[in-house]
């Protein structure tokens, strides 16, 4: 399996008057296409910190990230911005659909900006939307659904584009139980199909849907016991 | 790209009617006051303008009251004054009021012009039938005349008054030509009077000397010079007595008008820019408010892979949608002020594809210049930050 992502000794510190805080200590970690990897570690351990890193939203202060064959340092804004399009696909903890737009036109989005037709979009969204099982909501607005069927809506978005990775930050921290549930079904489900994902949570229960645990803990990693 | 942003803009444009409308109504108010102003001035500039060119602008008007020696010019004045460079031909006025008969209709106070062939060939189009004065009814003193449209009707009630004759003064007079009805100038009409030849009508009327010549210039852009020359003749042929005399150039007035609404058009779009200037700030203002209002929309955008460019383009357009449309309004709102005014106060209703274009122009270019300001800042936003910004 060919390893798509890679990060060597990355450190990100944070600077508050003229104090030095280490929020990342020389993290490595490498993931292979078609892992199902969990970041599992308390509140305040640097998870969200780490994902955006991963993310391209954020760089590292120091350390070496390899995405897709690009040396992240490398790129500038418009180049990131790309990468975010082709590589990435956030699932967040609030969903973050906008509410003006219907289910049907938030999937379209990354599209938009991907330069896909109009066509092609419609089409595209409409059939990721039936596979979520929302093709009868798909004209519907954010507000008219329910919190997992947002969360379908956002994790159909994140997959619309085929990017090489599913980056979701506590995608079941909003939602109950039994939907939590269902939605980690669905990643499981995506994983099955060949999909790359990283999961962010806290919790453990929901880290055992995946097939490798990485804990972090005071911006340290450590490989943890696969399920 | 560019229409996809278009539709986002107009979206939110949509989205926040109540506040697209009043931001649509500064930028409205603005426009509309320069262009109804603009208009305005100019239509009544026009007005005034062509008012005074219909007494002549290619006229130059000699009153000369004289001295007690010589009241008023001679042939002779008359004769010099025609030789001045650049002018093609002298008409005296003279002119009195007198008593009119034809077939035991008296009519009294009638105006009697006295005037000569000059006239009669630089105002070609008043004469409506007959002739007017020759050179020959000046020299020999005929005593004919040509008549005024109100005139005739009222004296000859539809018969043909060329070939009559009439008394004026007690005087046997020959109707030559009939004249044109006139519509009237500040000055007054030809309606009411009877044109003779001026030396004719100096006999019929008692009067001993020219007090009013008018001077046609061949190069109206001459005026100056021909007023010069024309005021050195006069200096001499009176003395150089102060107050015998008074040049009126037509092409003078009209400058000054022209130089007065000129500023004055300046003054007031002017003004009506600074209205123009804060309905680009309510769009600044607006537009800082929807960037703050959507930070979490823009950090999701760039998450999604949207550039800064593109953040940039989609507020851009937004501002200039919002500026363009009050652009638009505001002209279609200043036509009708203008309209209105040109009803009410009586002038013709112009526009000028420049005006257009300029209300266009400026409501595109306030749009780009208060909306960059607030586009930048989107476009820079951290997507982190804006993510975080619930
Ligand atoms: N922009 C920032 N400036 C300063 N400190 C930050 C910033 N972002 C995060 N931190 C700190 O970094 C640590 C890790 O935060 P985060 O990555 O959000 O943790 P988690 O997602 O695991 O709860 C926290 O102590 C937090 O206070
Ligand atoms: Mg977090």
């Amino acid at each position: 399996m060919s390893e798509i992502l890679n990060m060597l000794d990355i450190v990100k510190c944070y600077f508050l008057d003229a104090e030095e805080l280490v929020v990342l200590n020389k993290i490595n970690l490498k993931i292979n296409e078609g892992e199902f990897v969990s970041i599992l570690g308390p509140s305040g351990s640097g998870k969200s910190t780490l994902m955006n890193i991963i993310g391209c939203l954020d760089v590292p202060t120091s350390g070496k990230y390899i995405l897709a064959n690009n040396d992240v340092e490398d790129l500038d804004e418009k180049e990131l911005a790309r990468i975010r399009n082709r590589e990435i696909g956030f699932v967040f903890q609030s969903f973050q659909l906008l509410q003006r737009l219907t289910a049907l036109e938030n999937v379209e989005l990354p599209m938009i900006y991907a330069g896909v037709s109009p066509e092609n979009r419609h089409k595209r969204a409409a059939e990721i939307l039936g596979r979520v099982g929302l093709a009868d909501k798909m004209n519907n607005y954010p507000n008219q659904l329910s919190g997992g069927q947002q969360q379908r809506v956002a994790i159909a978005r994140s997959v619309v584009t085929e990017p090489t990775i599913l980056l979701a930050d506590e995608p079941t921290g909003a939602l109950d139980q039994k939907t939590g549930q269902q939605i980690m079904q669905l990643f499981k489900e995506l994983n099955d199909e060949g999909r790359t994902i990283i999961m962010i949570t806290h919790d453990t229960n929901i880290a055992r849907y995946s097939k490798r645990i990485v804990n972090i803990l005071d911006g340290c990693l450590n490989e943890g016991a696969v399920s | 790209m560019l229409k996809e942003s278009m539709k986002m803009a107009w979206s939110n444009i949509i989205h926040n009617k109540m506040r697209s409308f009043l931001t649509v109504l500064g930028v409205l108010i603005g426009v509309s006051s320069i262009i109804a102003l603009i208009t305005i001035v100019q239509g009544a500039t026009g007005s005034i303008t062509s008012q005074i060119s219909s007494l002549g602008a290619d006229k130059i008007t000699i009153q000369a009251m004289g001295t007690r020696l010589k009241q008023g010019l001679n042939e002779n004045d008359l004769v010099q004054l025609s030789r001045v460079n650049n002018v093609s031909g002298v008409s005296p006025t003279v002119s009195g009021k007198t008593s009119l008969v034809y077939d035991r209709n008296v009519k009294t106070g009638v105006s009697v012009e006295g005037k000569n062939e000059v006239y009669f060939k630089k105002e070609s189009d008043i004469l409506a039938r007959g002739r007017g004065v020759n050179i020959l009814d000046v020299n020999n003193k005929n005593s004919i005349a040509v008549i005024g449209y109100d005139l005739a009707k009222e004296l000859f009630f539809g018969t043909e008054p060329v070939g009559q004759q009439i008394l004026i003064n007690g005087n046997t007079v020959t109707l030559v030509g009939v004249l044109n009805e006139s519509s009237g100038s500040i000055l007054g009409s030809t309606n009411n009077t009877v044109i003779m030849p001026y030396t004719s009508a100096m006999k019929t009327l008692g009067v001993r000397n020219i007090t009013s010549v008018d001077v046609y210039m061949s190069d109206a852009n001459e005026s100056e010079s021909i007023t010069n020359d024309l005021t050195t003749i006069l200096n001499s042929a009176f003395n150089y007595r102060e107050n015998t005399f008074s040049v009126l150039n037509m092409q003078n007035i009209i400058d000054v008008i022209g130089n007065i609404t000129g500023m004055l058009t300046l003054l007031l779009a002017g003004i009506a820019s600074i209205s123009l200037l804060v309905g680009g700030i309510g769009i600044m203002n607006m537009m800082l408010v929807s960037v703050t209002e959507r930070t979490t929309e823009i950090g999701l955008r760039k998450a999604l892979g949207a550039e800064p460019a593109q953040i940039q383009l989609q507020f851009l357009i937004e501002s200039i949608f919002i500026s363009l449309f009050g652009g638009i309004l505001g002209l279609i709102l200043g036509i009708i002020i203008a309209l209105s005014a040109a009803v009410i106060m009586d002038f013709t209703f112009t526009i000028t594809a420049w005006t257009i274009i300029l209300a266009v122009g400026f409501s595109a270019a306030v749009g780009t210049i208060f909306g960059l300001a607030p586009a930048r800042k989107a476009s820079r936003l951290n997507p982190i930050d804006a993510l975080r910004h619930v």
